[in-house]
């Protein structure tokens, strides 16, 4: 064949086949990478809960995991700490919920066009932007019973202040402080109180988006019908809010299930084990002090995965629900 | 507009409202407060428990620099830096070309694969934290700068292709179709008539992801080991060991990590707000 001709049905081959050729050219790249990173080793996790793994190799380069079945599943059902973690999550998951009436009671209090509202729309939004490190840390002081402000609180409301001979100031108290962190019972309820802190942020400015574009026609024709207050807000607002409610939804779940940071930094699941939830005990069974325990690791992430992928199956129904509708 | 625009209120529901915002906001950025004058106290303030008081002594300079000097925070802040840009770039790049290929053109696997990138998204940190961790450790990239952003990029990958491919599909399609039949190359397409129209959303990515990769705390502590390579939210979780008690530095540096994306924030509000409340509205 010449190779002029060559080229032609060369050229033809790829401007006949364009549509189908050229989407892969341009997802190729990302798929790929997100594959490698994020799809496969999901299975590989879901895998490695049925073996036991200490993570290391052999001289060949071969992994030691021993396949053991649904052992790992067993011991987890048998597991006092793993019990402790998911009653946590469950406990996390209903109250974080609290972010979403709380997001919009602040967003319908700050919906004004007073002078100087976009800073103060903007400044309560703050919370979110930090990390939750720094979140963490900024509680964990706040909740301080000797430093913090918890602390200083209760001094002015409980104690006493004297001052000895040599000038060093001392403080009676005719009860001592709490020390919420360091209480299997109240630690898990402080560190969810510093989780909505910025959650109820970002319900907030979700909100404040959707009222923004809340049609000012329909308000006015229920105002005119003498609609007013909670019941305006339920039959009229609220359902133009519908698509900011689930979005705020999905992302307090998420949040929810997701809470690492704030108990590593303010509690590392402790006291006693009383504030891990799945997530930081994963964490902590897989990488710790006494060893990789990769096996019993991915086991317990699979549950958390499993847990998720209720409330993914449900988003994504609905996303698709509402692709079908637009198309 | 609800509730109610407090203009058409009486003036004195106006003043009440007025005088109770900066309230408001004095009791919910109450722990933040706290914790800057906190940071500008000395050691004997609080030893003495002075936190409500005026500080006796202003100590912002001294506190600020003493955590650069008795730490490695510098080291730890560079380290965010060199681990946040790169997956900026690497992940709103990737993102353009997916999100292109999944709201142009029409083929089967567009919405599954679509999908693939949401779900990705929620998933939890944990399921994928052996397998990346070991892959790590066998390819070398474990504890080392490279190996944070290439699974940061990976993993804001599916964020970002989710937001730019509702974006471009929200273009008006003729644009592309009038293209097309005058004999523009696809990539053409992309390059010259897509790409300029998409600024805003890869200026709303470019902020998203560089806050939720600089708060990043999770996989710091799954893919270091070495302080040389840990970014600053790790750092602080060091400090605060090395610090015990001292309260005015760890909150020096506690607000010293919080900056560069509160910075971001302020300069690119616009931006974040319509990044992070893509969807709220139809």
């Amino acid at each position: 064949m010449p190779a002029t001709e060559f080229q032609a049905s060369q050229i033809s081959w790829m401007s006949r086949n364009k549509l189908v050729v050229m989407p892969w050219a341009f997802l190729i790249p990302a798929l790929i990478f997100f594959a490698i990173y994020v799809v496969i080793p999901i299975f590989q996790s879901i895998t490695l809960s049925f073996y036991e793994w200490n993570g290391l190799y052999d001289g060949d380069g071969n992994s030691t995991a021993i396949w053991v079945g649904f052992e790992n599943y067993k011991r987890l059902w048998s597991d006092p700490k793993f019990w402790v973690s998911l009653k946590n999550n469950v406990l996390w998951l209903s109250l974080f919920m609290l972010a979403v009436p709380l997001g919009l009671f602040i967003a319908l209090f700050l919906n004004q066009t007073v002078p100087g509202m976009r800073f103060y729309k903007s400044m309560f939004f703050f919370p979110f932007v930090i990390s939750q490190v720094v979140v963490g840390l900024t509680f964990g002081w706040f909740y301080n019973p000797d430093f913090g402000v918890v602390g200083g609180l209760w001094k002015l409301a409980f104690c006493e202040e004297t001052v000895n001979i040599l000038g060093n100031v001392t403080f009676k108290c005719s009860r001592t402080p709490p020390d919420i962190l360091s209480s299997s019972q109240y630690a898990t309820y402080g560190i969810i109180a510093a989780g909505l802190w910025p959650q109820v942020a970002y319900c907030m400015i979700l909100y404040l988006t959707g009222l923004n574009n809340v049609a000012v026609e329909q308000i006015e024709a229920g105002r005119l019908d003498g609609a007013k207050g909670w019941k305006m807000l339920w039959y009229l607002v609220l359902p133009q809010l519908r698509p900011a409610t689930f979005i705020a939804l999905v992302v307090t779940v998420i949040g929810a299930l997701r809470s690492f940071d704030m108990i590593a930094v303010m509690t590392q699941g402790g006291p006693y084990g009383s504030t891990n939830v799945l997530s930081y005990y994963m964490f902590e069974t897989a990488i710790s002090e006494y060893g990789e325990r990769y096996g019993y690791g991915s086991s317990i992430a699979t549950v958390l995965f499993i847990i998720m992928l209720f409330f993914i199956s449900y988003f994504l129904w609905r996303m698709y629900k509402d692709e079908k509708s637009v198309s | 507009m609800f509730p109610r625009p407090i203009e058409r209120l009486t003036p004195a529901r106006r003043n009440s409202y007025q005088a109770f915002l900066p309230f408001a906001l004095f009791i919910w950025l109450l722990p933040l407060l706290a914790i800057f004058i906190t940071s500008v106290r000395s050691a004997k303030d609080i030893n003495t428990g002075n936190v409500f008081g005026i500080p006796t002594e202003l100590r912002l300079w001294d506190n600020y620099s003493a955590v650069f000097i008795q730490s490695e925070a510098a080291t730890y802040i560079m380290n965010s830096i060199m681990i946040t840009l790169p997956t900026v770039a690497i992940s709103v790049t990737l993102a353009c070309l997916a999100g292109y290929a999944l709201a142009i053109y029409k083929f089967r696997l567009a919405l599954p694969l679509f999908f693939l990138f949401v779900a990705g998204n929620f998933i939890p940190f944990q399921i994928l934290m052996v397998p990346v961790r070991d892959m790590s450790v066998q390819t070398g990239l474990y504890d080392t700068i490279a190996g944070q952003f290439l699974f940061h990029a990976a993993f804001q990958t599916g964020f970002c292709t989710l937001f730019m491919r509702n974006f471009i599909k929200a273009l008006p399609f003729d644009l592309i179709e009038s293209a097309r039949i005058e004999g523009v190359k696809e990539w053409q397409i992309f390059w010259f008539v897509v790409l300029p129209l998409v600024r805003p959303a890869v200026a709303a990515l470019s902020v998203l992801v560089f806050t939720f990769v600089w708060n990043d705390f999770f996989w710091a502590n799954v893919l270091t080991q070495g302080e040389d390579v840990k970014p600053i939210t790790a750092g602080i979780r060091a400090l605060n060991g090395q610090f015990v008690n001292n309260w005015h530095l760890i909150s020096a540096a506690s607000l010293l990590a919080a900056m560069p994306p509160v910075v971001i924030f302020f300069l690119m509000q616009k931006h974040f707000i319509a990044g992070l409340t893509m969807g709220a509205v139809k």
